[in-house]
């Protein structure tokens, strides 16, 4: 009951706050984020790497953008440009451009810039051990939201504390509330990085491989749970990730990365059934099933590409099957993916010279 | 204070929930510090250190009820006393009496090591936590000053100071405090170069936290211990240093009862005389190990996967 106070209390401020702002602020239209054309890129001395190739795509509040691909994708130094937490230097984001609440945020000086993070955009990391101070108890990590940001007392802070934790379902929180990190389980600690990242209930979640380094069966329930609170706050979120089985369940939309970019775009369960680019046809084909026991893993063959030296054409064609002369020439352009009588499907999108052939067989 | 708390509430309450949930099991606590505790106890050498310094100082706090005469008092018919009879540890040329003499330099030694060290880290943390953390021209700034303070021998550096301000305690607590800061200044930084890469770090970063609560917050805490350790252990040397400086006639003026001071006044009458600079030589080199000790045990209490 007591959460439900603090849920009307709150919607009541972000309605004051959206009013406030009304004039030139967020635009109600506009998608909650989109990023259009991003490029990022590192550079170490003379070695340039493109870690980010022109990535868009946009995510509604409610809504759950799956964003699929292997490690240096790209995946993760895009959720970190929108954040606004790149490493720089040696990260530089080169072009593009990024709407939250339909202002663009990269051109924001760094304080205001600050005050979206945690208020209005959080982020939950992987590993949550080292993603908690050590030094700290996790009482006094989730109460330093509420002092950080909303000035409250250490009192009032530590009694939010205990309430996020009951939130986030973790037994005995008044007596925990003092625990340090390590002295909590894995999927435990990884509530604890939900709730830090919901304490002030933001727009926009940015998870990045939230469940890769818990058990299977603990996966199930911290991706349960990040649902459930998701649509309850009706917040937009980003699951950044690699597991496709993860993704079934919870996700509204995919956008799959390869070398830096956008290689297909999809509703979640259309992909499943009809990917239209190799690459995804490849990652799919390399889950193991069930019905296929003892026979061989299929894998995509040849390595993710050298971002320092990114292959010309697509990125991909070294490792295709349908490779042809123009995908080691020309760059693919993320195009609309049509029935085979030219009727659009609505959301889908492949960046494949022979996407027909991939996607209608 | 919380840790108490829990630690009271936790088995009746854990109890009935660790059922509900099944998976958690009901954690025995222990908090962070009484684990650091348990390790230091164990510890003899630390504890031996720990000791030492107790000893230390309540010899120093309660020099007036446990010294036998003044020590400034002169006693010109006894002087050169062998250690004995009233003179337990005998009398210097002047008739001064010796064990009084060490008890009260045991408040010079203890204040000064202390404070030059409070100086020291004060300015070593603030500059070595700003390179560290800010980089760039700041770091490299702070980084060639501390280099210039590296090139000074630490006693040659101070006697310049003590000249420029005069002698008397304040001069050698501030001039041994601005040579020794570069080395923490050093190791501070070293330290937050790696703290500030780690993940919760940048995840205090991502929600929002300012620059300066995250060096507060997140990177000084954790950057902190090998500071503490070293600042214990130097102590010892700065009581070293600040009986030099007294010995060579720059430290504190020479009637005061100071380590530094008796051992200069035993210096004519070596091979004589003996017991007027042993005693005190003792009393330093046991109050640099008792330092050094603490330093070790804290090192080793703090962080067990150094040792």
């Amino acid at each position: 009951m007591k959460t439900n106070k603090l849920n009307e209390q709150a919607e009541g401020d972000d309605m004051t706050s959206a009013e406030t702002a009304g004039g030139s602020g967020p635009d109600k239209a506009a998608p909650l984020l989109e990023v259009r054309d991003l490029q990022v890129e590192f550079k170490v001395r003379d070695n340039v790497t493109k870690a980010v190739n022109g990535v868009s795509y946009s995510v509604d509040a409610g809504e759950t953008l799956a964003v699929l691909g292997e490690s240096g994708s790209g995946k993760s130094v895009t959720a970190q440009a929108i954040m606004g937490i790149l490493d720089s230097p040696p990260g530089r984001i080169s072009g593009g451009e990024i709407y939250f609440q339909g202002q663009e945020i990269l051109s924001m000086p760094e304080n205001e810039r600050r005050r979206l993070r945690g208020a209005k955009m959080a982020m939950i990391f992987q590993d949550a051990l080292s993603s908690l101070n050590p030094v700290l108890s996790v009482g006094f990590q989730l109460g330093e939201m509420f002092r950080a940001h909303r000035g409250m007392s250490r009192k009032d802070a530590k009694a939010k504390a205990i309430e996020l934790m009951d939130r986030v379902r973790i037994p005995a929180a008044k007596q925990r509330v003092g625990d340090y990190p390590h002295e909590f389980s894995g999927g435990m600690r990884q509530r604890i990085m939900i709730a830090m990242a919901l304490a002030l209930e933001p727009d926009l979640i940015i998870a990045d491989e939230p469940t890769t380094a818990l058990d299977v069966t603990v996966q199930a329930q911290v991706m349960d749970l990040l649902a459930e609170l998701q649509r309850e706050y009706n917040m937009g979120l980003i699951l950044i990730t690699h597991d496709l089985g993860v993704v079934a369940d919870v996700a509204d939309k995919i956008a799959v990365m390869y070398a830096g970019r956008i290689v297909e775009t999809a509703p979640v369960h259309e992909i499943y059934k009809r990917p239209a680019h190799p690459y995804t046809e490849g990652l799919l084909a390399s889950i193991p099933r069930l019905d296929q026991k003892g026979q061989e893993l299929y894998a995509i063959k040849g390595l993710p590409p050298n971002l320092q030296n990114i292959p010309s054409g697509c990125a991909f064609n070294p490792r295709c099957a349908r490779a042809e002369d123009v995908c080691r020439t020309d760059i693919p352009v993320l195009s609309q993916v049509t029935e085979r009588d030219g009727t659009e499907l609505v959301g889908r999108g492949s960046a494949c010279h022979f996407w027909k052939e991939t996607i209608h067989g | 204070m919380t840790e108490l708390v829990t630690g009271k509430e936790g088995p009746a309450a854990a109890g009935p929930t660790a059922e509900q949930q099944g998976a958690e099991p009901t954690v025995v606590r222990v908090s962070q510090w009484s684990d650091i505790r348990a390790r230091f106890f164990a510890n003899k050498l630390a504890v031996l250190g720990l000791f030492i310094l107790v000893v230390l100082v309540i010899v120093a706090v309660f020099a007036p009820l446990l010294a036998p005469f003044d020590p400034l008092k002169q006693d010109l018919a006894n002087t050169l006393q062998a250690p004995g009879g009233d003179h337990l540890l005998g009398t210097d040329s002047l008739g001064r009496d010796q064990l009084s003499r060490l008890i009260y330099g045991s408040r010079i030694a203890m204040i000064v090591g202390m404070a030059s060290i409070l100086v020291a880290c004060t300015i070593g943390i603030v500059l070595g936590a700003l390179a560290g953390y800010f980089g760039r021209l700041i770091d490299s700034v702070i980084m060639r000053v501390a280099d210039v303070f590296f090139a000074f021998p630490l006693l040659i550096g101070a006697i310049v100071v003590i000249l420029l301000m005069g002698r008397g305690v304040l001069p050698v607590v501030l001039s041994l405090g601005i040579f020794s800061w570069a080395t923490f200044a050093r190791l501070l930084r070293s330290q937050i170069l790696s703290v500030r890469e780690m993940d919760y770090v940048h995840a205090a970063r991502a929600l929002g936290a300012s620059q300066f609560r995250t060096i507060r917050r997140h990177i000084l805490p954790n950057s902190l211990t090998a500071v503490l350790v070293y600042a214990t252990s130097n102590v010892g040397i700065a009581i070293v240093a600040e009986a030099s400086l007294s010995y060579l006639g720059v430290g504190v003026p020479p009637e005061v009862a100071e380590w530094g001071n008796m051992i200069a006044a035993g210096r004519d009458f070596m091979g004589v005389k003996d017991f007027m600079w042993m005693y005190p030589s003792l009393a330093i080199v046991v109050t640099a190990l008792g330092f050094v000790l603490l330093g070790n045990g804290l090192r080793d209490a703090l962080d067990p996967k150094l040792r």
